[in-house]
Order: C-alpha cells, then structure tokens, then sequence
C-alpha cells in the first residue's frame, strides 16, 4: 500500500439543482469557477495534495463536461497504472433505473466498488464547496480524537440547502448534536460535506441503511449515530465556502478579487490542479484600463474593465466597458457595449451596443453560447 | 522494431547560445523562457506535432538537465506516444570510447541507428533556436514531388539584412544552384532557415562519408550541405512566407518577446487550429489591482501587478508592487519587483529581485551617447539591492549591491 491509505469519492452531482442556470448543462463539478478551475479541481487537488491516490467520482447526470474535463485524470496526476481516478457512472440493474435520488442510493450504486478497494478509509466530499484542505491534518485530527467519523465544517450563515447538517459541538469538536437545516438566524457551524471515515465502518452503516430501507445519509446514518459513534467536527482553515445559489456562486468568486482570500485558497504548496488549455498568456491593448481584476491565459482586452473575472480566451473591445462581472471560456464583448453585474456563460457574445445589468444580489445571467 | 514512420525529427538543441550570456548560464539556449509562458523549443515541438511528425529526437548537450526536465516524457506537446513521440538523446559511450557532438552533422550520425529503427523515408533536421510557425508536412509534399534529396526552407530576407545570413541562389524550379554564406554583396536575399528535410538513405550515406573525411568540420551547413551539393543531388528551396525570428542575441530576444504586442507582426499564439503547446505552469488567473495600469503588454498565469506596465511580457507568478515601474521589458518567470522599482529596456530572468527603488535599464532617449545604450540583464536568482542602478547593455549574474 503507497499514498495515505484514504479513498476518495466525490459526488459530482450534488445540489446541482440550486445552480441550475449553470449546471443546465453541465454537473455541479463542472461549474466553471475563478478563471480557469471547474469546481471539482478543488476537491481533486485537496486530495491528490494529501497523498489520497484513488478517487472515484459519482456522477449521476448532465456529465459529458464532467468527462471532458477530467479526461484520464493526468492534470491531477490521477492517470495511473495501479489506482488513479475512477468515473462511477450510474448503474442499472434489472429492477432499478440507476439513476440517483439521495446520498444512500449513491453510495448503494458504487458498493461494488468500495468494497473492492483496499484503502483503510473513505473521504466523501461534495463539489458545491470551495477549499483548499489539507487532508492529512484532517486525518491527525481523525486519529488524536479516535473519532469513529470526522466531518469538515465551517463557521458562518447556513447554507441554503437541503440537509444541511448544522452541528451541535463539544469544547473537544465532538459533535453532540446534528440538525438539519434548521430554521436559524445567523451564523452557525455547518458541515461542509467532506466527511472522512474508516471504510469498513462506511460498509456497515450504508447496508444497515440499505436492509432497513433508510434514504437519508444525513438523517439516517449521520443524525441518528451522533450517540452511538464518536463524530468530530474538524473546523476549516482559510477560505471555505459552501455555494447554495447563483447569488452565492457569485459573491464566492468576488471575494477571490481580495488578494488576501486568492493567496489562502491557491497556495503555491498545495495547487489547485486543472485541465491545460494551452492559449498564450493575456494581452492587454494600448488603451485598455483593467482595475481589480482576476484574467486568465488567452484574454485580450482592448476595453474597461473592473472587478470582474475573466475566464481563458475572453475579448473585450476597445469601447467595451465590463463591471463586477464574470465572463466565461472564450466569452466576447463587443465595442460599445456594456455589462454590469452579468455573469456570461461560455462562449457568450455580446453585440455592439448593448447594455446589461443587473445588481449585487440579483447577476444577470447569460446562458451557453447565447449571442445577444 | 518500431513501427514505420515517414518522417521523422530530429531537433538540434545542444547549442549554448554563448551571444545570450548569462541568460543561457545554466541552460540550453532551446530552453531559454519566451513569450509570457513559453520556451523556445516549445515552437518546434509544436510545429512537428502539428505537421504530423510525432517521433522527434533532441539531440542535447550543453546543460541538458533544465532541457530534460521541461520535456519530461513529452506529454504537454502530445508527444508522449506508444510508438515515437518524444526522445531525449545525449552523447553516449561507445565501444570504440566517447565522444561529444562535434557538430551539428555529426550529432545526427551518432544517432543512426535511433532513426534507423523507425526506418523512415524522410528526416526533418531543425533548429532549436528559432521562433515561427510552419507546417513541415507541406514541406515534405513539396519535397516528395520534387523528387529531392533535400529540401531547404528559406525565407526571403530585406537584402540590407541578408549579409547576415547563409543564403541560396535558385532556377526558376526553386532548385538551388549556389550557396552563399554570409557574403559581403549579397547576389540572394533567400535566406537559410535551419529547417531541412532529407530523403534518409540519401543523407545516411553522407553522413558516413563525412563521419570519414577527417578534413570535415561535421557540420550540415559547411559540410555535408556543400558535398551533396557537389555531388549534383537534387535540393531544392522551400519558400516559407510568415513569421520567423533567430533569438540568438539579447536584441533579437527583447525583440521576439515584444514583437507578441505587436498587431502588424504575423504570430498568432491564440489561433486554435495551430496552438504552441507548453508546459503549462500551475498558477491561478492573474491578478491586476485597483493600483496598477496595465498598456499593450502581455501578462502571464499567477502574476500579480500593482504598479505599471507599459509594453512588456510579464512571464508567470511575477509580482509588481505598488509604485514599481515596468515598461519595455521581458520579466521572466518568479521576479519580484519592488516599490519604487523601475525596470525598463532589459531582460529579468527567472526569480530575480529587484529590490525598492533600484532601476534597472535605461530608455534610449535619455543617453549622451546612443552607442553605449543596450538592453540591460539580470541574470536568474539576481539580487538588485535596493537604490542600486544596473546600466544598460550591463549583464549582471551577481547581485548588485545597493546605493548608501
């Protein structure tokens, strides 16, 4: 056994309801997010950072750009001969459509191949949440606490979503309670959902689940074991974010417009890893006026533009003003136009001499490949 | 055995590239950064996997380690195949005892028998020193109809530029009649560019025939060029009509670099159908703040700039801090540039420092004397002291102590 002895699973498909205008296409793992990521390289390089040396990512719908994007998993360096990155597509078998409705069918719909590995333990992350952990000081915490379960949380207001677990702790990080998106004003410790334990514990409780026809991974295994088993809370360092809205997807990738947030999440001894695109470095026009902006390889900007984000092969023309915005792969912005709180999806192109704009908690959004 | 292949390349990269002084200190001049994020090599390698020519030999040998290291298995350019792709060949030892490479013609004859295991009709021989665009595979048609045993590619250069160069005197066919090589009155302005394609059992034999004439200097351009030549062989030139740059001095590479910012010059690193693959650095987007102007510059991934840019590359993970000046300049990847910094007409090579108020270069217009002026370098991992001034035309490799 090389690496850390962990498997990783990811679930690539997670709340992809609560961003549907960016997931319409694509899984919640390939939301396209901070100029060149997609939102699973955060919990792939997390892992792969970590040691973790086999990954299986569930995917349940919409993940032909999921595939695309992780191809044999070599820009993780996830492409191996023993091990490496696994797509766990759904599984159907006679009497069951394969397709997925809560966290314990998944989990009944990669059995298979849990049981086969060989990794002492199981860390399950979702693709929703934004951080870079380190997942060997989450494994010390593991072991000091002889923690039965371990889960990541965050400090700050709910998110909104289902089944949320909002955790009741210890003075020592023991979890003495779990609720599950409670009505509550205010700031609160919420999990963000990469939870690590033994696999043969994992094993036990998803069968017991499955023999006595429980649905909830939350409330069912998780809920209803805060007695019985020793679960932990292990409190994030640096920029965590969990995204629950297209508001919230925005105001994340703002806040990546403070240095001081970027440096935290994309530190240069633990990379965030991603697919290369290969397009030359930005090129900034005489005449452009750029202020407070995150671009990426392959912009050219000849216009305005100011706090936004520029994913790879944005254009911006002379004449074009963009403000607090974020353009997708490959977006275009002709002369004369003008967006403001807009986030354009890939390869969008604006017209000369249009105007869109939309406000700090309601972002116009411009879908796929939509000329306007 | 290996599969056979039609064509095959052979990259010659184990020059030192003395004219780039300390910028080629520790590594091959192929390997030298360009471009915002790329090294020279990287338009080669490129140009091969996109003509179709997936087996290429580099022949290395002055300081390969960062050379072998950059190409790795050669996954970046998609050369990394289960039959060719990417070799790295380095002088080895024989029974008969070692040598070197004595020269460009005679790195190839050590080589022989790597080609001869692909077993191909055609060798593509390239310089690693160059930067264009070319798509070998029409070369290679235009090589096959002319029935040739080489094929030459040559550029038409401006004729008060061509005594600079080797050049080719051609018949109406393009079939070369004489060589010049640098001449003082030029009677072609047709000039060589490094880029040849053999028909191998031709070139094969030559080369073991030079390998034998203890007179030669085993070099393609003095040797083995001339006596295929003098044999009547059939060589033929290659009109390539586009961007093309030797970066072999300071001037050239400053040059090459900003010519990128230049909308007039004819190289497109964006175009989707001819891409210049690189190993990508890993590095978030970068970053441009509410402090800095940013004009006709190029900035590469995880830069981050909070004083001025005018007319410069910025390579990646490159910090300009508030009040620091950066213009007319290539920043190679890792510097730091400090407050009240200014860097202007020079070179910074990778992970330099140049430290609060220090100037580095000079412009042109503010010399007594023009001919003193030249683009200023500091070398790799170079300290500039704060407050201390690095002239221009200076090279400096040690770190530069700081005014009192």
């Amino acid at each position: 056994m090389t690496g850390n002895n962990i498997l990783g699973i990811i679930y690539s498909n997670k709340y992809d309801e609560c961003l549907s205008e960016i997931t319409g296409l694509r899984t919640m793992g390939s939301v396209p997010f901070a100029g060149r990521y997609r939102l699973i390289d955060f919990a792939l390089s997390s892992m792969v950072n970590s040691g973790v040396e086999k990954v299986g990512v569930i995917t349940k719908e919409n993940y032909q750009s999921l595939m695309d994007h992780l191809g044999t998993g070599k820009p993780w360096d996830l492409s191996r001969k023993t091990e490496g990155m696994f797509i766990l597509p759904p599984f159907a078998y006679a009497g069951n459509t394969g397709s997925y409705t809560n966290r314990v069918e998944m989990l009944r719909g990669v059995l298979g191949f849990i049981s086969r590995s060989n990794e002492e333990y199981v860390l399950f992350s979702d693709c929703n949440t934004v951080m870079n952990l380190d997942i060997g000081e989450l494994m010390d915490f593991h072991s000091d606490n002889k923690a039965d379960i371990s889960v990541v949380y965050q400090h700050g207001a709910l998110p909104q979503l289902d089944n949320t677990m909002a955790l009741d702790l210890e003075l020592d990080g023991r979890v003495r309670q779990i609720a599950l998106s409670p009505n509550v004003e205010g700031d609160v410790d919420y999990s963000m959902n990469m939870i690590l334990m033994k696999r043969s514990l994992l094993l036990r409780l998803v069968n017991e689940s499955i023999s006595l026809n429980h649905e909830s991974f939350e409330r069912d295994i998780m809920q209803n074991n805060v007695k019985k088993l020793r679960i932990f809370g292990f409190k994030v360092k640096g920029f965590a974010r969990t995204i629950d809205s297209l508001v919230s997807y925005f105001k994340i990738s703002m806040e990546l417009l403070h240095p001081e947030n970027c440096a935290q999440l994309f530190r240069p001894d633990h990379p965030i890893y991603t697919k290369v695109r290969d397009d030359m470095p930005a090129i900034y026009g005489l005449g452009s006026t750029v202020k407070n902006c995150l671009v990426a390889d392959g912009c050219i900007i000849d216009g305005e533009v100011e706090n936004s984000i520029l994913f790879r092969g944005v254009r911006v023309e002379k004449g074009a003003v963009v403000k607090n915005s974020i353009l997708m792969q490959g977006s275009f912005v002709a002369s004369g136009s003008s967006l403001n709180y807009t986030i354009a999806d890939k390869s969008v192109a604006i017209t000369p001499n249009k105007t869109l704009s939309g406000a700090e908690n309601y972002p116009v959004f411009v879908g796929k490949e939509i000329v306007i | 055995m290996a599969r056979k292949t039609e064509c095959l390349a052979m990259l010659l990269a184990g020059g030192q590239g003395s004219r780039l002084g300390i910028l080629t200190k520790n590594i091959a001049k192929p390997a030298v950064p360009y471009g915002g994020k790329y090294r020279i090599i990287d338009f080669p390698l490129s140009n091969c996997v996109n003509s179709g020519i997936s087996t290429v030999g580099v022949l290395t040998q002055y300081q390969p380690l960062e050379l072998n290291d950059y190409i790795g298995n050669g996954q970046p350019w998609d050369l990394d195949r289960a039959n060719g792709g990417v070799h790295i060949l380095s002088p080895y030892q024989q029974i008969k005892g070692s040598e070197w490479y004595k020269g460009t013609a005679n790195a190839i004859y050590q080589n022989i028998t790597f080609i001869d295991r692909y077993n191909p009709e055609y060798v593509a021989i390239l310089s690693g020193d160059h930067i264009y665009k070319m798509d070998y595979s029409k070369m290679l048609e235009y090589h096959k109809q002319k029935n040739a045993a080489c094929t030459i590619a040559m550029l038409e250069v401006p004729w008060e530029e061509a005594p600079r160069f080797g050049l080719m005197l051609v018949d109406d066919e393009n079939r070369i009649t004489e060589f010049e090589e640098k001449p003082k009155n030029p009677r072609s302005n047709k000039a060589s560019m490094g880029v040849y394609i053999f028909t191998w059992s031709k070139l094969r034999q030559y080369l073991i025939d030079d390998e034998q004439n203890p007179n030669s200097s085993n070099d393609f351009g003095h040797d083995v060029i001339p006596a295929m030549h003098s044999a009547g062989e059939r060589m033929f030139a290659y009109l390539f009509d586009g961007y093309w740059k030797d970066v072999g001095t300071i001037d050239s590479l400053w040059e090459a670099n900003l010519d990128l910012l230049n909308p007039k010059v004819d190289l497109d690193l964006s175009d989707p159908t001819w891409k210049i693959y690189s190993k990508t650095p890993t590095a978030p987007p970068h970053y441009v703040s509410p402090t800095a102007t940013v004009q006709n510059s190029m900035i590469g991934e995880g830069s981050q700039v909070y004083g001025d840019l005018d007319f410069s590359i910025l390579f990646h993970n490159v910090q300009v801090e508030e009040g620091a000046v950066v213009r007319d300049s290539i920043v190679m990847p890792g510097t730091v540039v400090k407050s009240g910094a200014v860097v202007q007409y020079a070179i910074v090579a990778e992970n330099a420092v140049i430290e609060e108020n220090a100037v580095v270069g000079e412009r042109p217009e503010a010399m007594q004397n023009i001919d003193d002026w030249g683009v200023a370098v500091v070398g790799a991992g170079v300290t500039v002291h704060a407050g201390a001034h690095v002239a221009p035309k200076a090279m400096v490799d040690e770190d530069v102590k700081g005014a009192k």
